[in-house]
């Protein structure tokens, strides 16, 4: 019996010392007639591991490795080989939420760290614990803004058409139940970012929030200091979404115009967590103190023991369903705490001249790839604005066609923009990180040549 | 020590960052960060040998018996790690294409066809990313059945008074109101008290069956049609599905929606709080709403299916397509169990926990339903020592600690006072149990000779009890370097 471990002795043993003659018995407050139809008929039977073992390497397998230009959200990183090697040690890997704080001291202080770490990259006060992954954070920041801002009496909230498609939709599914209303900003179709002075139809009307992506969903860098500071004078708080590896060369939301973002949020993915086909990564929230009782999610604190020696708790319960039920901040209870665990042990070994190293790679790599594939016939540049390290190139040729030859060529181009943006039909979003060299992108040169070639 | 106290200025780590400098040529200096984040300055060893030592600081089921009820701290096999971060998984990019991806697919399409039949549900979705999130897409999906028919008077969400927190804080996140449904003496909802509820505003009733109480809802099909007479849908919270894997199936007492904890029932990591995995399964009128992508396979190849296929989804949960990795997991630990070991899995979970319920009541314990089977987890509760001996629920959890077993959970349910909720799990051996027990009978001692060093407990952990007050009054949540 596959991880059970009783003998039939202990059986008897057991069903002797709770009174019943038969494991069935102990069923017997459960109707009959729903224990009559329990049988599963369709799954196979169990596996040995040696035989699992085999099939889910052919599995692996089968997919190829393809060489990965796409980003558009998950981005192919180093990871050291530590970071996953201590994450999933069994006393990170098997230990539960810490609620019994003297028995999880380790993950206790592990959070804190984190929750420094992200807050001085964010620039901001305090982070909490981790929410399920960048979009649904952006949701959470969403519904904490409309909640912490108080001045604002209205449930509208402005979201630029440059955030990431799929984090609008996911924010579209979480929010829209509660009476949120989401504007949508266009975008400057020439330059790729939301141009400031688009913002200005709404500036008598009463707006909760502002979402800024930095970078946005096209690589391109937008106005933030603007953005930031025209929500300000218009009552609105400003929710920053960005990706962490970026912010170790771009300016922290924190310091973003006069008074800096409110709320900050984002992907923690590009932190140490593999591709793994879109998870488990981590979304991370920081705010300004004046917010943190509006913040969803597990944060820790440090304070002291009996006998006045420094330990960890799980602070602010007060904000969460198990004490606050139907009042509390937001539903979540699990969070992605392994991956947090990765990322914190990431950050360490890379620490800030590492982080940075890797930020500069990803910006020059792109900036390399945009040149040679742009030196090929009939494929042009897309927005003329800095970008931090993705690019959107317009090719001559509809996009799923040269996806699918890159594809077969061993090569994962990047991300169909048309899908979401029906102006940008034959437009692809690209990335080049610091895991590739000269020899890759010139490998992709070569075969997008190849396929654009005039037959 | 705090990592951040092991830094020192340009400590760096060559090999784990690209050798050369690139410059950053294209970004104007306004829109560059000025002074460098607070990140740690330490070599590769002190930073492995800060977190292994942090690890040795937390109790896990690899080193501890978890009693943790409602959670379901069951071994988490290597093998389903080992395997689902084979290189060719981890490194598979969310928008590699279909031709790329059936290897992934084949393993989520059989994961979801297997859920659905242990659950008895129509149809899975495997997007959820934990408990909370599959509780809101259920929720979602009830309101956008009754939208869909234009039925909108419908506001209310029923609740048990026993039910975890995520579940009334789920129904306020789909714009509902909740309304609570006492227990009765036995532990069963209370059926005057619903039928008194229902009606018109009933959009539908979140239960957890068995019950956070410990205890099987013996008239289960009653409730589904009182509710279901009433015009309300029934939603399964998956949170003790172990105790009935293979014993019963939640489509079969009436649900319409389900959310399942594969980190709970099929062994997922618990990862120090997260992640987890909370795939929905619907009845057939829910079929339409549920949320997207979800695995297809036409005889000859898998696909997901998004919007364009599902008009009337309620949308979107995360990026992509979930936690994949975990699912991944969840699906190997299948596999290894397969028909009999999903079968035996409520059995033995049962068996252990009726064993230990039997012998602590023996040895002096009191039973918050002494007349009730125990499911997968049983209810002791402290009241009496608390009034005579000024002895908690927190008191004895504390000094389990310091025997070497994890503390089960104290003060939840809430309606019970002074309780611990234990959930043994079907992977521990009768020694380990008949160990716990010795320890429950050393405490109970202590509680009448040597009080003092059950309040004070623990005493062998790296902490003493925490100032949990001043943690929240003098917020300290993030290191400072000028400190």
């Amino acid at each position: 019996m596959p991880f059970i471990p009783h003998t039939e002795d202990d059986i008897q043993h057991m069903l002797a010392a709770i009174g019943a003659t038969g494991i069935e018995d102990l069923f017997d407050e459960i109707p009959e007639a729903l224990r009559a139809t329990a049988a599963l008929k369709s799954i196979p039977p169990g596996m040995s591991e040696m035989d699992i073992t085999r099939l889910m390497m052919q599995r692996a397998e089968e997919d190829g490795r393809p060489l990965c230009f796409a980003g558009a959200g998950a981005y192919d990183h180093h990871i050291p080989a530590a970071v996953w090697e201590i994450a999933t040690r069994g006393e990170f890997y098997s230990s539960y939420t810490p609620y019994q704080a003297e028995a999880s001291q380790g993950t206790l202080q592990l959070l804190y760290e984190y929750q420094t770490m992200m807050a001085s990259l964010t620039g901001m006060d305090v982070s909490n614990a981790s929410l399920y992954d960048g979009a649904s954070a952006l949701a959470e920041a969403v519904l904490m803004a409309v909640r912490a801002n108080r001045k604002s009496q209205s449930r509208r909230v402005l979201m630029p058409g440059t955030v990431h498609p799929a984090y609008r939709k996911v924010v579209r599914a979480i929010v829209t139940m509660q009476n949120i209303e989401l504007i949508e900003l266009p975008y400057c179709t020439e330059c790729g970012h939301t141009v400031p002075e688009s913002l200005e139809r709404y500036s008598g009307g009463d707006i909760a929030a502002l979402v800024i992506p930095q970078p946005n969903f096209f690589g391109v860098l937008e106005e933030v200091d603007t953005l930031t500071d025209w929500a300000h004078r218009h009552g609105a708080l400003v929710i920053g979404v960005v990706n962490p590896v970026s912010l170790a060369v771009l300016t922290p939301p924190g310091e973003w115009g006069e008074n800096g973002a409110d709320i900050v949020c984002g992907e923690g993915q590009p932190l140490g967590a593999p591709l793994s086909s879109g998870g488990p990564y981590f979304g991370f929230m920081c705010c300004k103190m004046e917010h943190v009782r509006q913040m969803p999610g597990r944060i820790v604190g440090r304070t002291v023991d009996l006998d006045g020696k420094p330990g960890f708790t799980l602070t602010l319960q007060a904000r969460e369903q198990h004490i606050r039920r139907s009042k509390a901040t937001s539903n979540i209870c699990t969070n992605q705490g392994l991956v947090v665990t990765a990322a914190t042990i990431h950050m360490a070994l890379l620490g800030p001249d590492g982080l940075e190293r890797v930020a500069a790679a990803c910006h020059a790599n792109t900036l390399a790839l945009v040149e040679v594939l742009t030196a090929i016939d009939g494929v042009t540049k897309l927005f003329d604005r800095p970008l931090f390290h993705e690019a959107v190139l317009q090719l001559p040729r509809p996009v799923d066609e040269v996806l699918d030859e890159l594809a077969e060529r061993g090569l994962l181009g990047g991300y169909k923009l048309g899908g979401d943006y029906p102006e940008l039909s034959n437009a692809l979003l690209v990335c080049a990180t610091e895991t590739k060299n000269a020899a890759d992108i010139e490998l992709f040169a070569k075969h997008l040549r190849d396929i654009l070639k005039p037959q | 020590m705090l990592i951040f106290e092991h830094s020192h200025p340009a400590r760096r780590n060559p090999s784990q960052a690209p050798q050369d400098k690139a410059e950053i040529k294209a970004i104007p200096e306004k829109f560059r960060r000025k002074k460098r984040p607070l990140l740690p300055e330490v070599s590769e060893l002190q930073a492995v040998r800060h977190y292994t030592r942090l690890s040795q600081k937390n109790f896990s089921i690899d080193t501890h018996f978890y009693p943790l009820g409602s959670c379901t701290m069951k071994y988490n096999p290597r093998a389903c790690n080992k395997l689902a971060m084979l290189p060719g998984f981890l490194a598979r990019h969310p928008h590699a294409p279909e031709s790329l991806s059936q290897g992934f697919l084949a393993c989520m399409y059989e994961l979801q066809e297997m859920l659905k039949e242990v659950t008895g549900m129509k149809g899975v979705s495997l997007t959820p990313m934990a408990g909370a999130q599959g509780e809101f897409a259920g929720v979602a999906m009830i309101r956008a059945y009754h939208d869909a028919r234009n039925d909108v008077q419908r506001t209310e969400i029923l609740v048990p008074s026993a039910a975890h927190g995520t579940n009334p804080a789920t129904a306020v996140m789909c714009g509902y109101t909740v309304r609570e449904i006492p227990t009765d003496a036995q532990g069963d909802v209370d059926i005057e008290a619903l039928k008194s509820a229902v009606g018109p505003h009933t959009a539908g009733i979140m239960l957890t069956n068995p019950s956070t109480l410990g205890v099987f809802e013996r008239r289960i099909m009653e409730i589904a049609q009182i509710v279901h007479e009433a015009g309300g849908l029934l939603y399964y919270d998956g949170a003790n599905l172990n105790a009935i894997l293979g014993k019963v199936k939640p489509g079969d007492m009436g649900f319409d929606v389900i959310h399942m904890n594969l980190h709970k029932t099929f062994s997922t990591p618990h990862g120090g709080g997260g992640p987890g995995a909370g795939p929905v399964g619907v009845s057939e009128r829910l079929l339409p709403f549920m949320p997207v992508p979800i695995v297809d396979y036409d005889g000859k190849a898998y696909r997901l299916l998004t919007e364009s296929a599902r008009p009337q989804t309620i949308g979107r949960l995360s990026a992509f397509a979930g936690n994949a990795g975990v699912l991944l997991r969840a699906y190997i630990y299948a596999r290894l169990l397969g028909s009999e070991g999903m079968h035996r899995v409520a059995e033995f979970a049962t068996l252990n926990a009726n064993y230990l319920m039997a012998r602590l009541a023996h040895s002096g314990y009191d039973l918050a339903f002494p007349e009730r089977r125990a499911t997968h987890e049983f209810i002791v509760t402290l009241k009496r020592q608390a009034k005579e001996l000024g002895i908690t629920a927190m008191d004895v959890a504390k000094r389990l600690l310091d025997l070497g077993y994890h503390a089960p959970t104290t003060y939840f349910p809430l309606l019970v006072p002074e309780c611990l909720l234990i959930e043994p799990s079907e992977t521990e051996a009768k020694e380990e149990l008949d160990r716990f027990i010795t320890a429950m009978q050393q405490i109970l001692t202590e509680a009448q000779t040597t009080p003092e060093i059950v309040k004070a407990a623990p005493h062998t952990l790296p902490v003493r009890r925490l100032d949990d007050v001043k943690a929240a009054r003098e917020l300290d949540l993030a290191w400072k370097s000028s400190r």
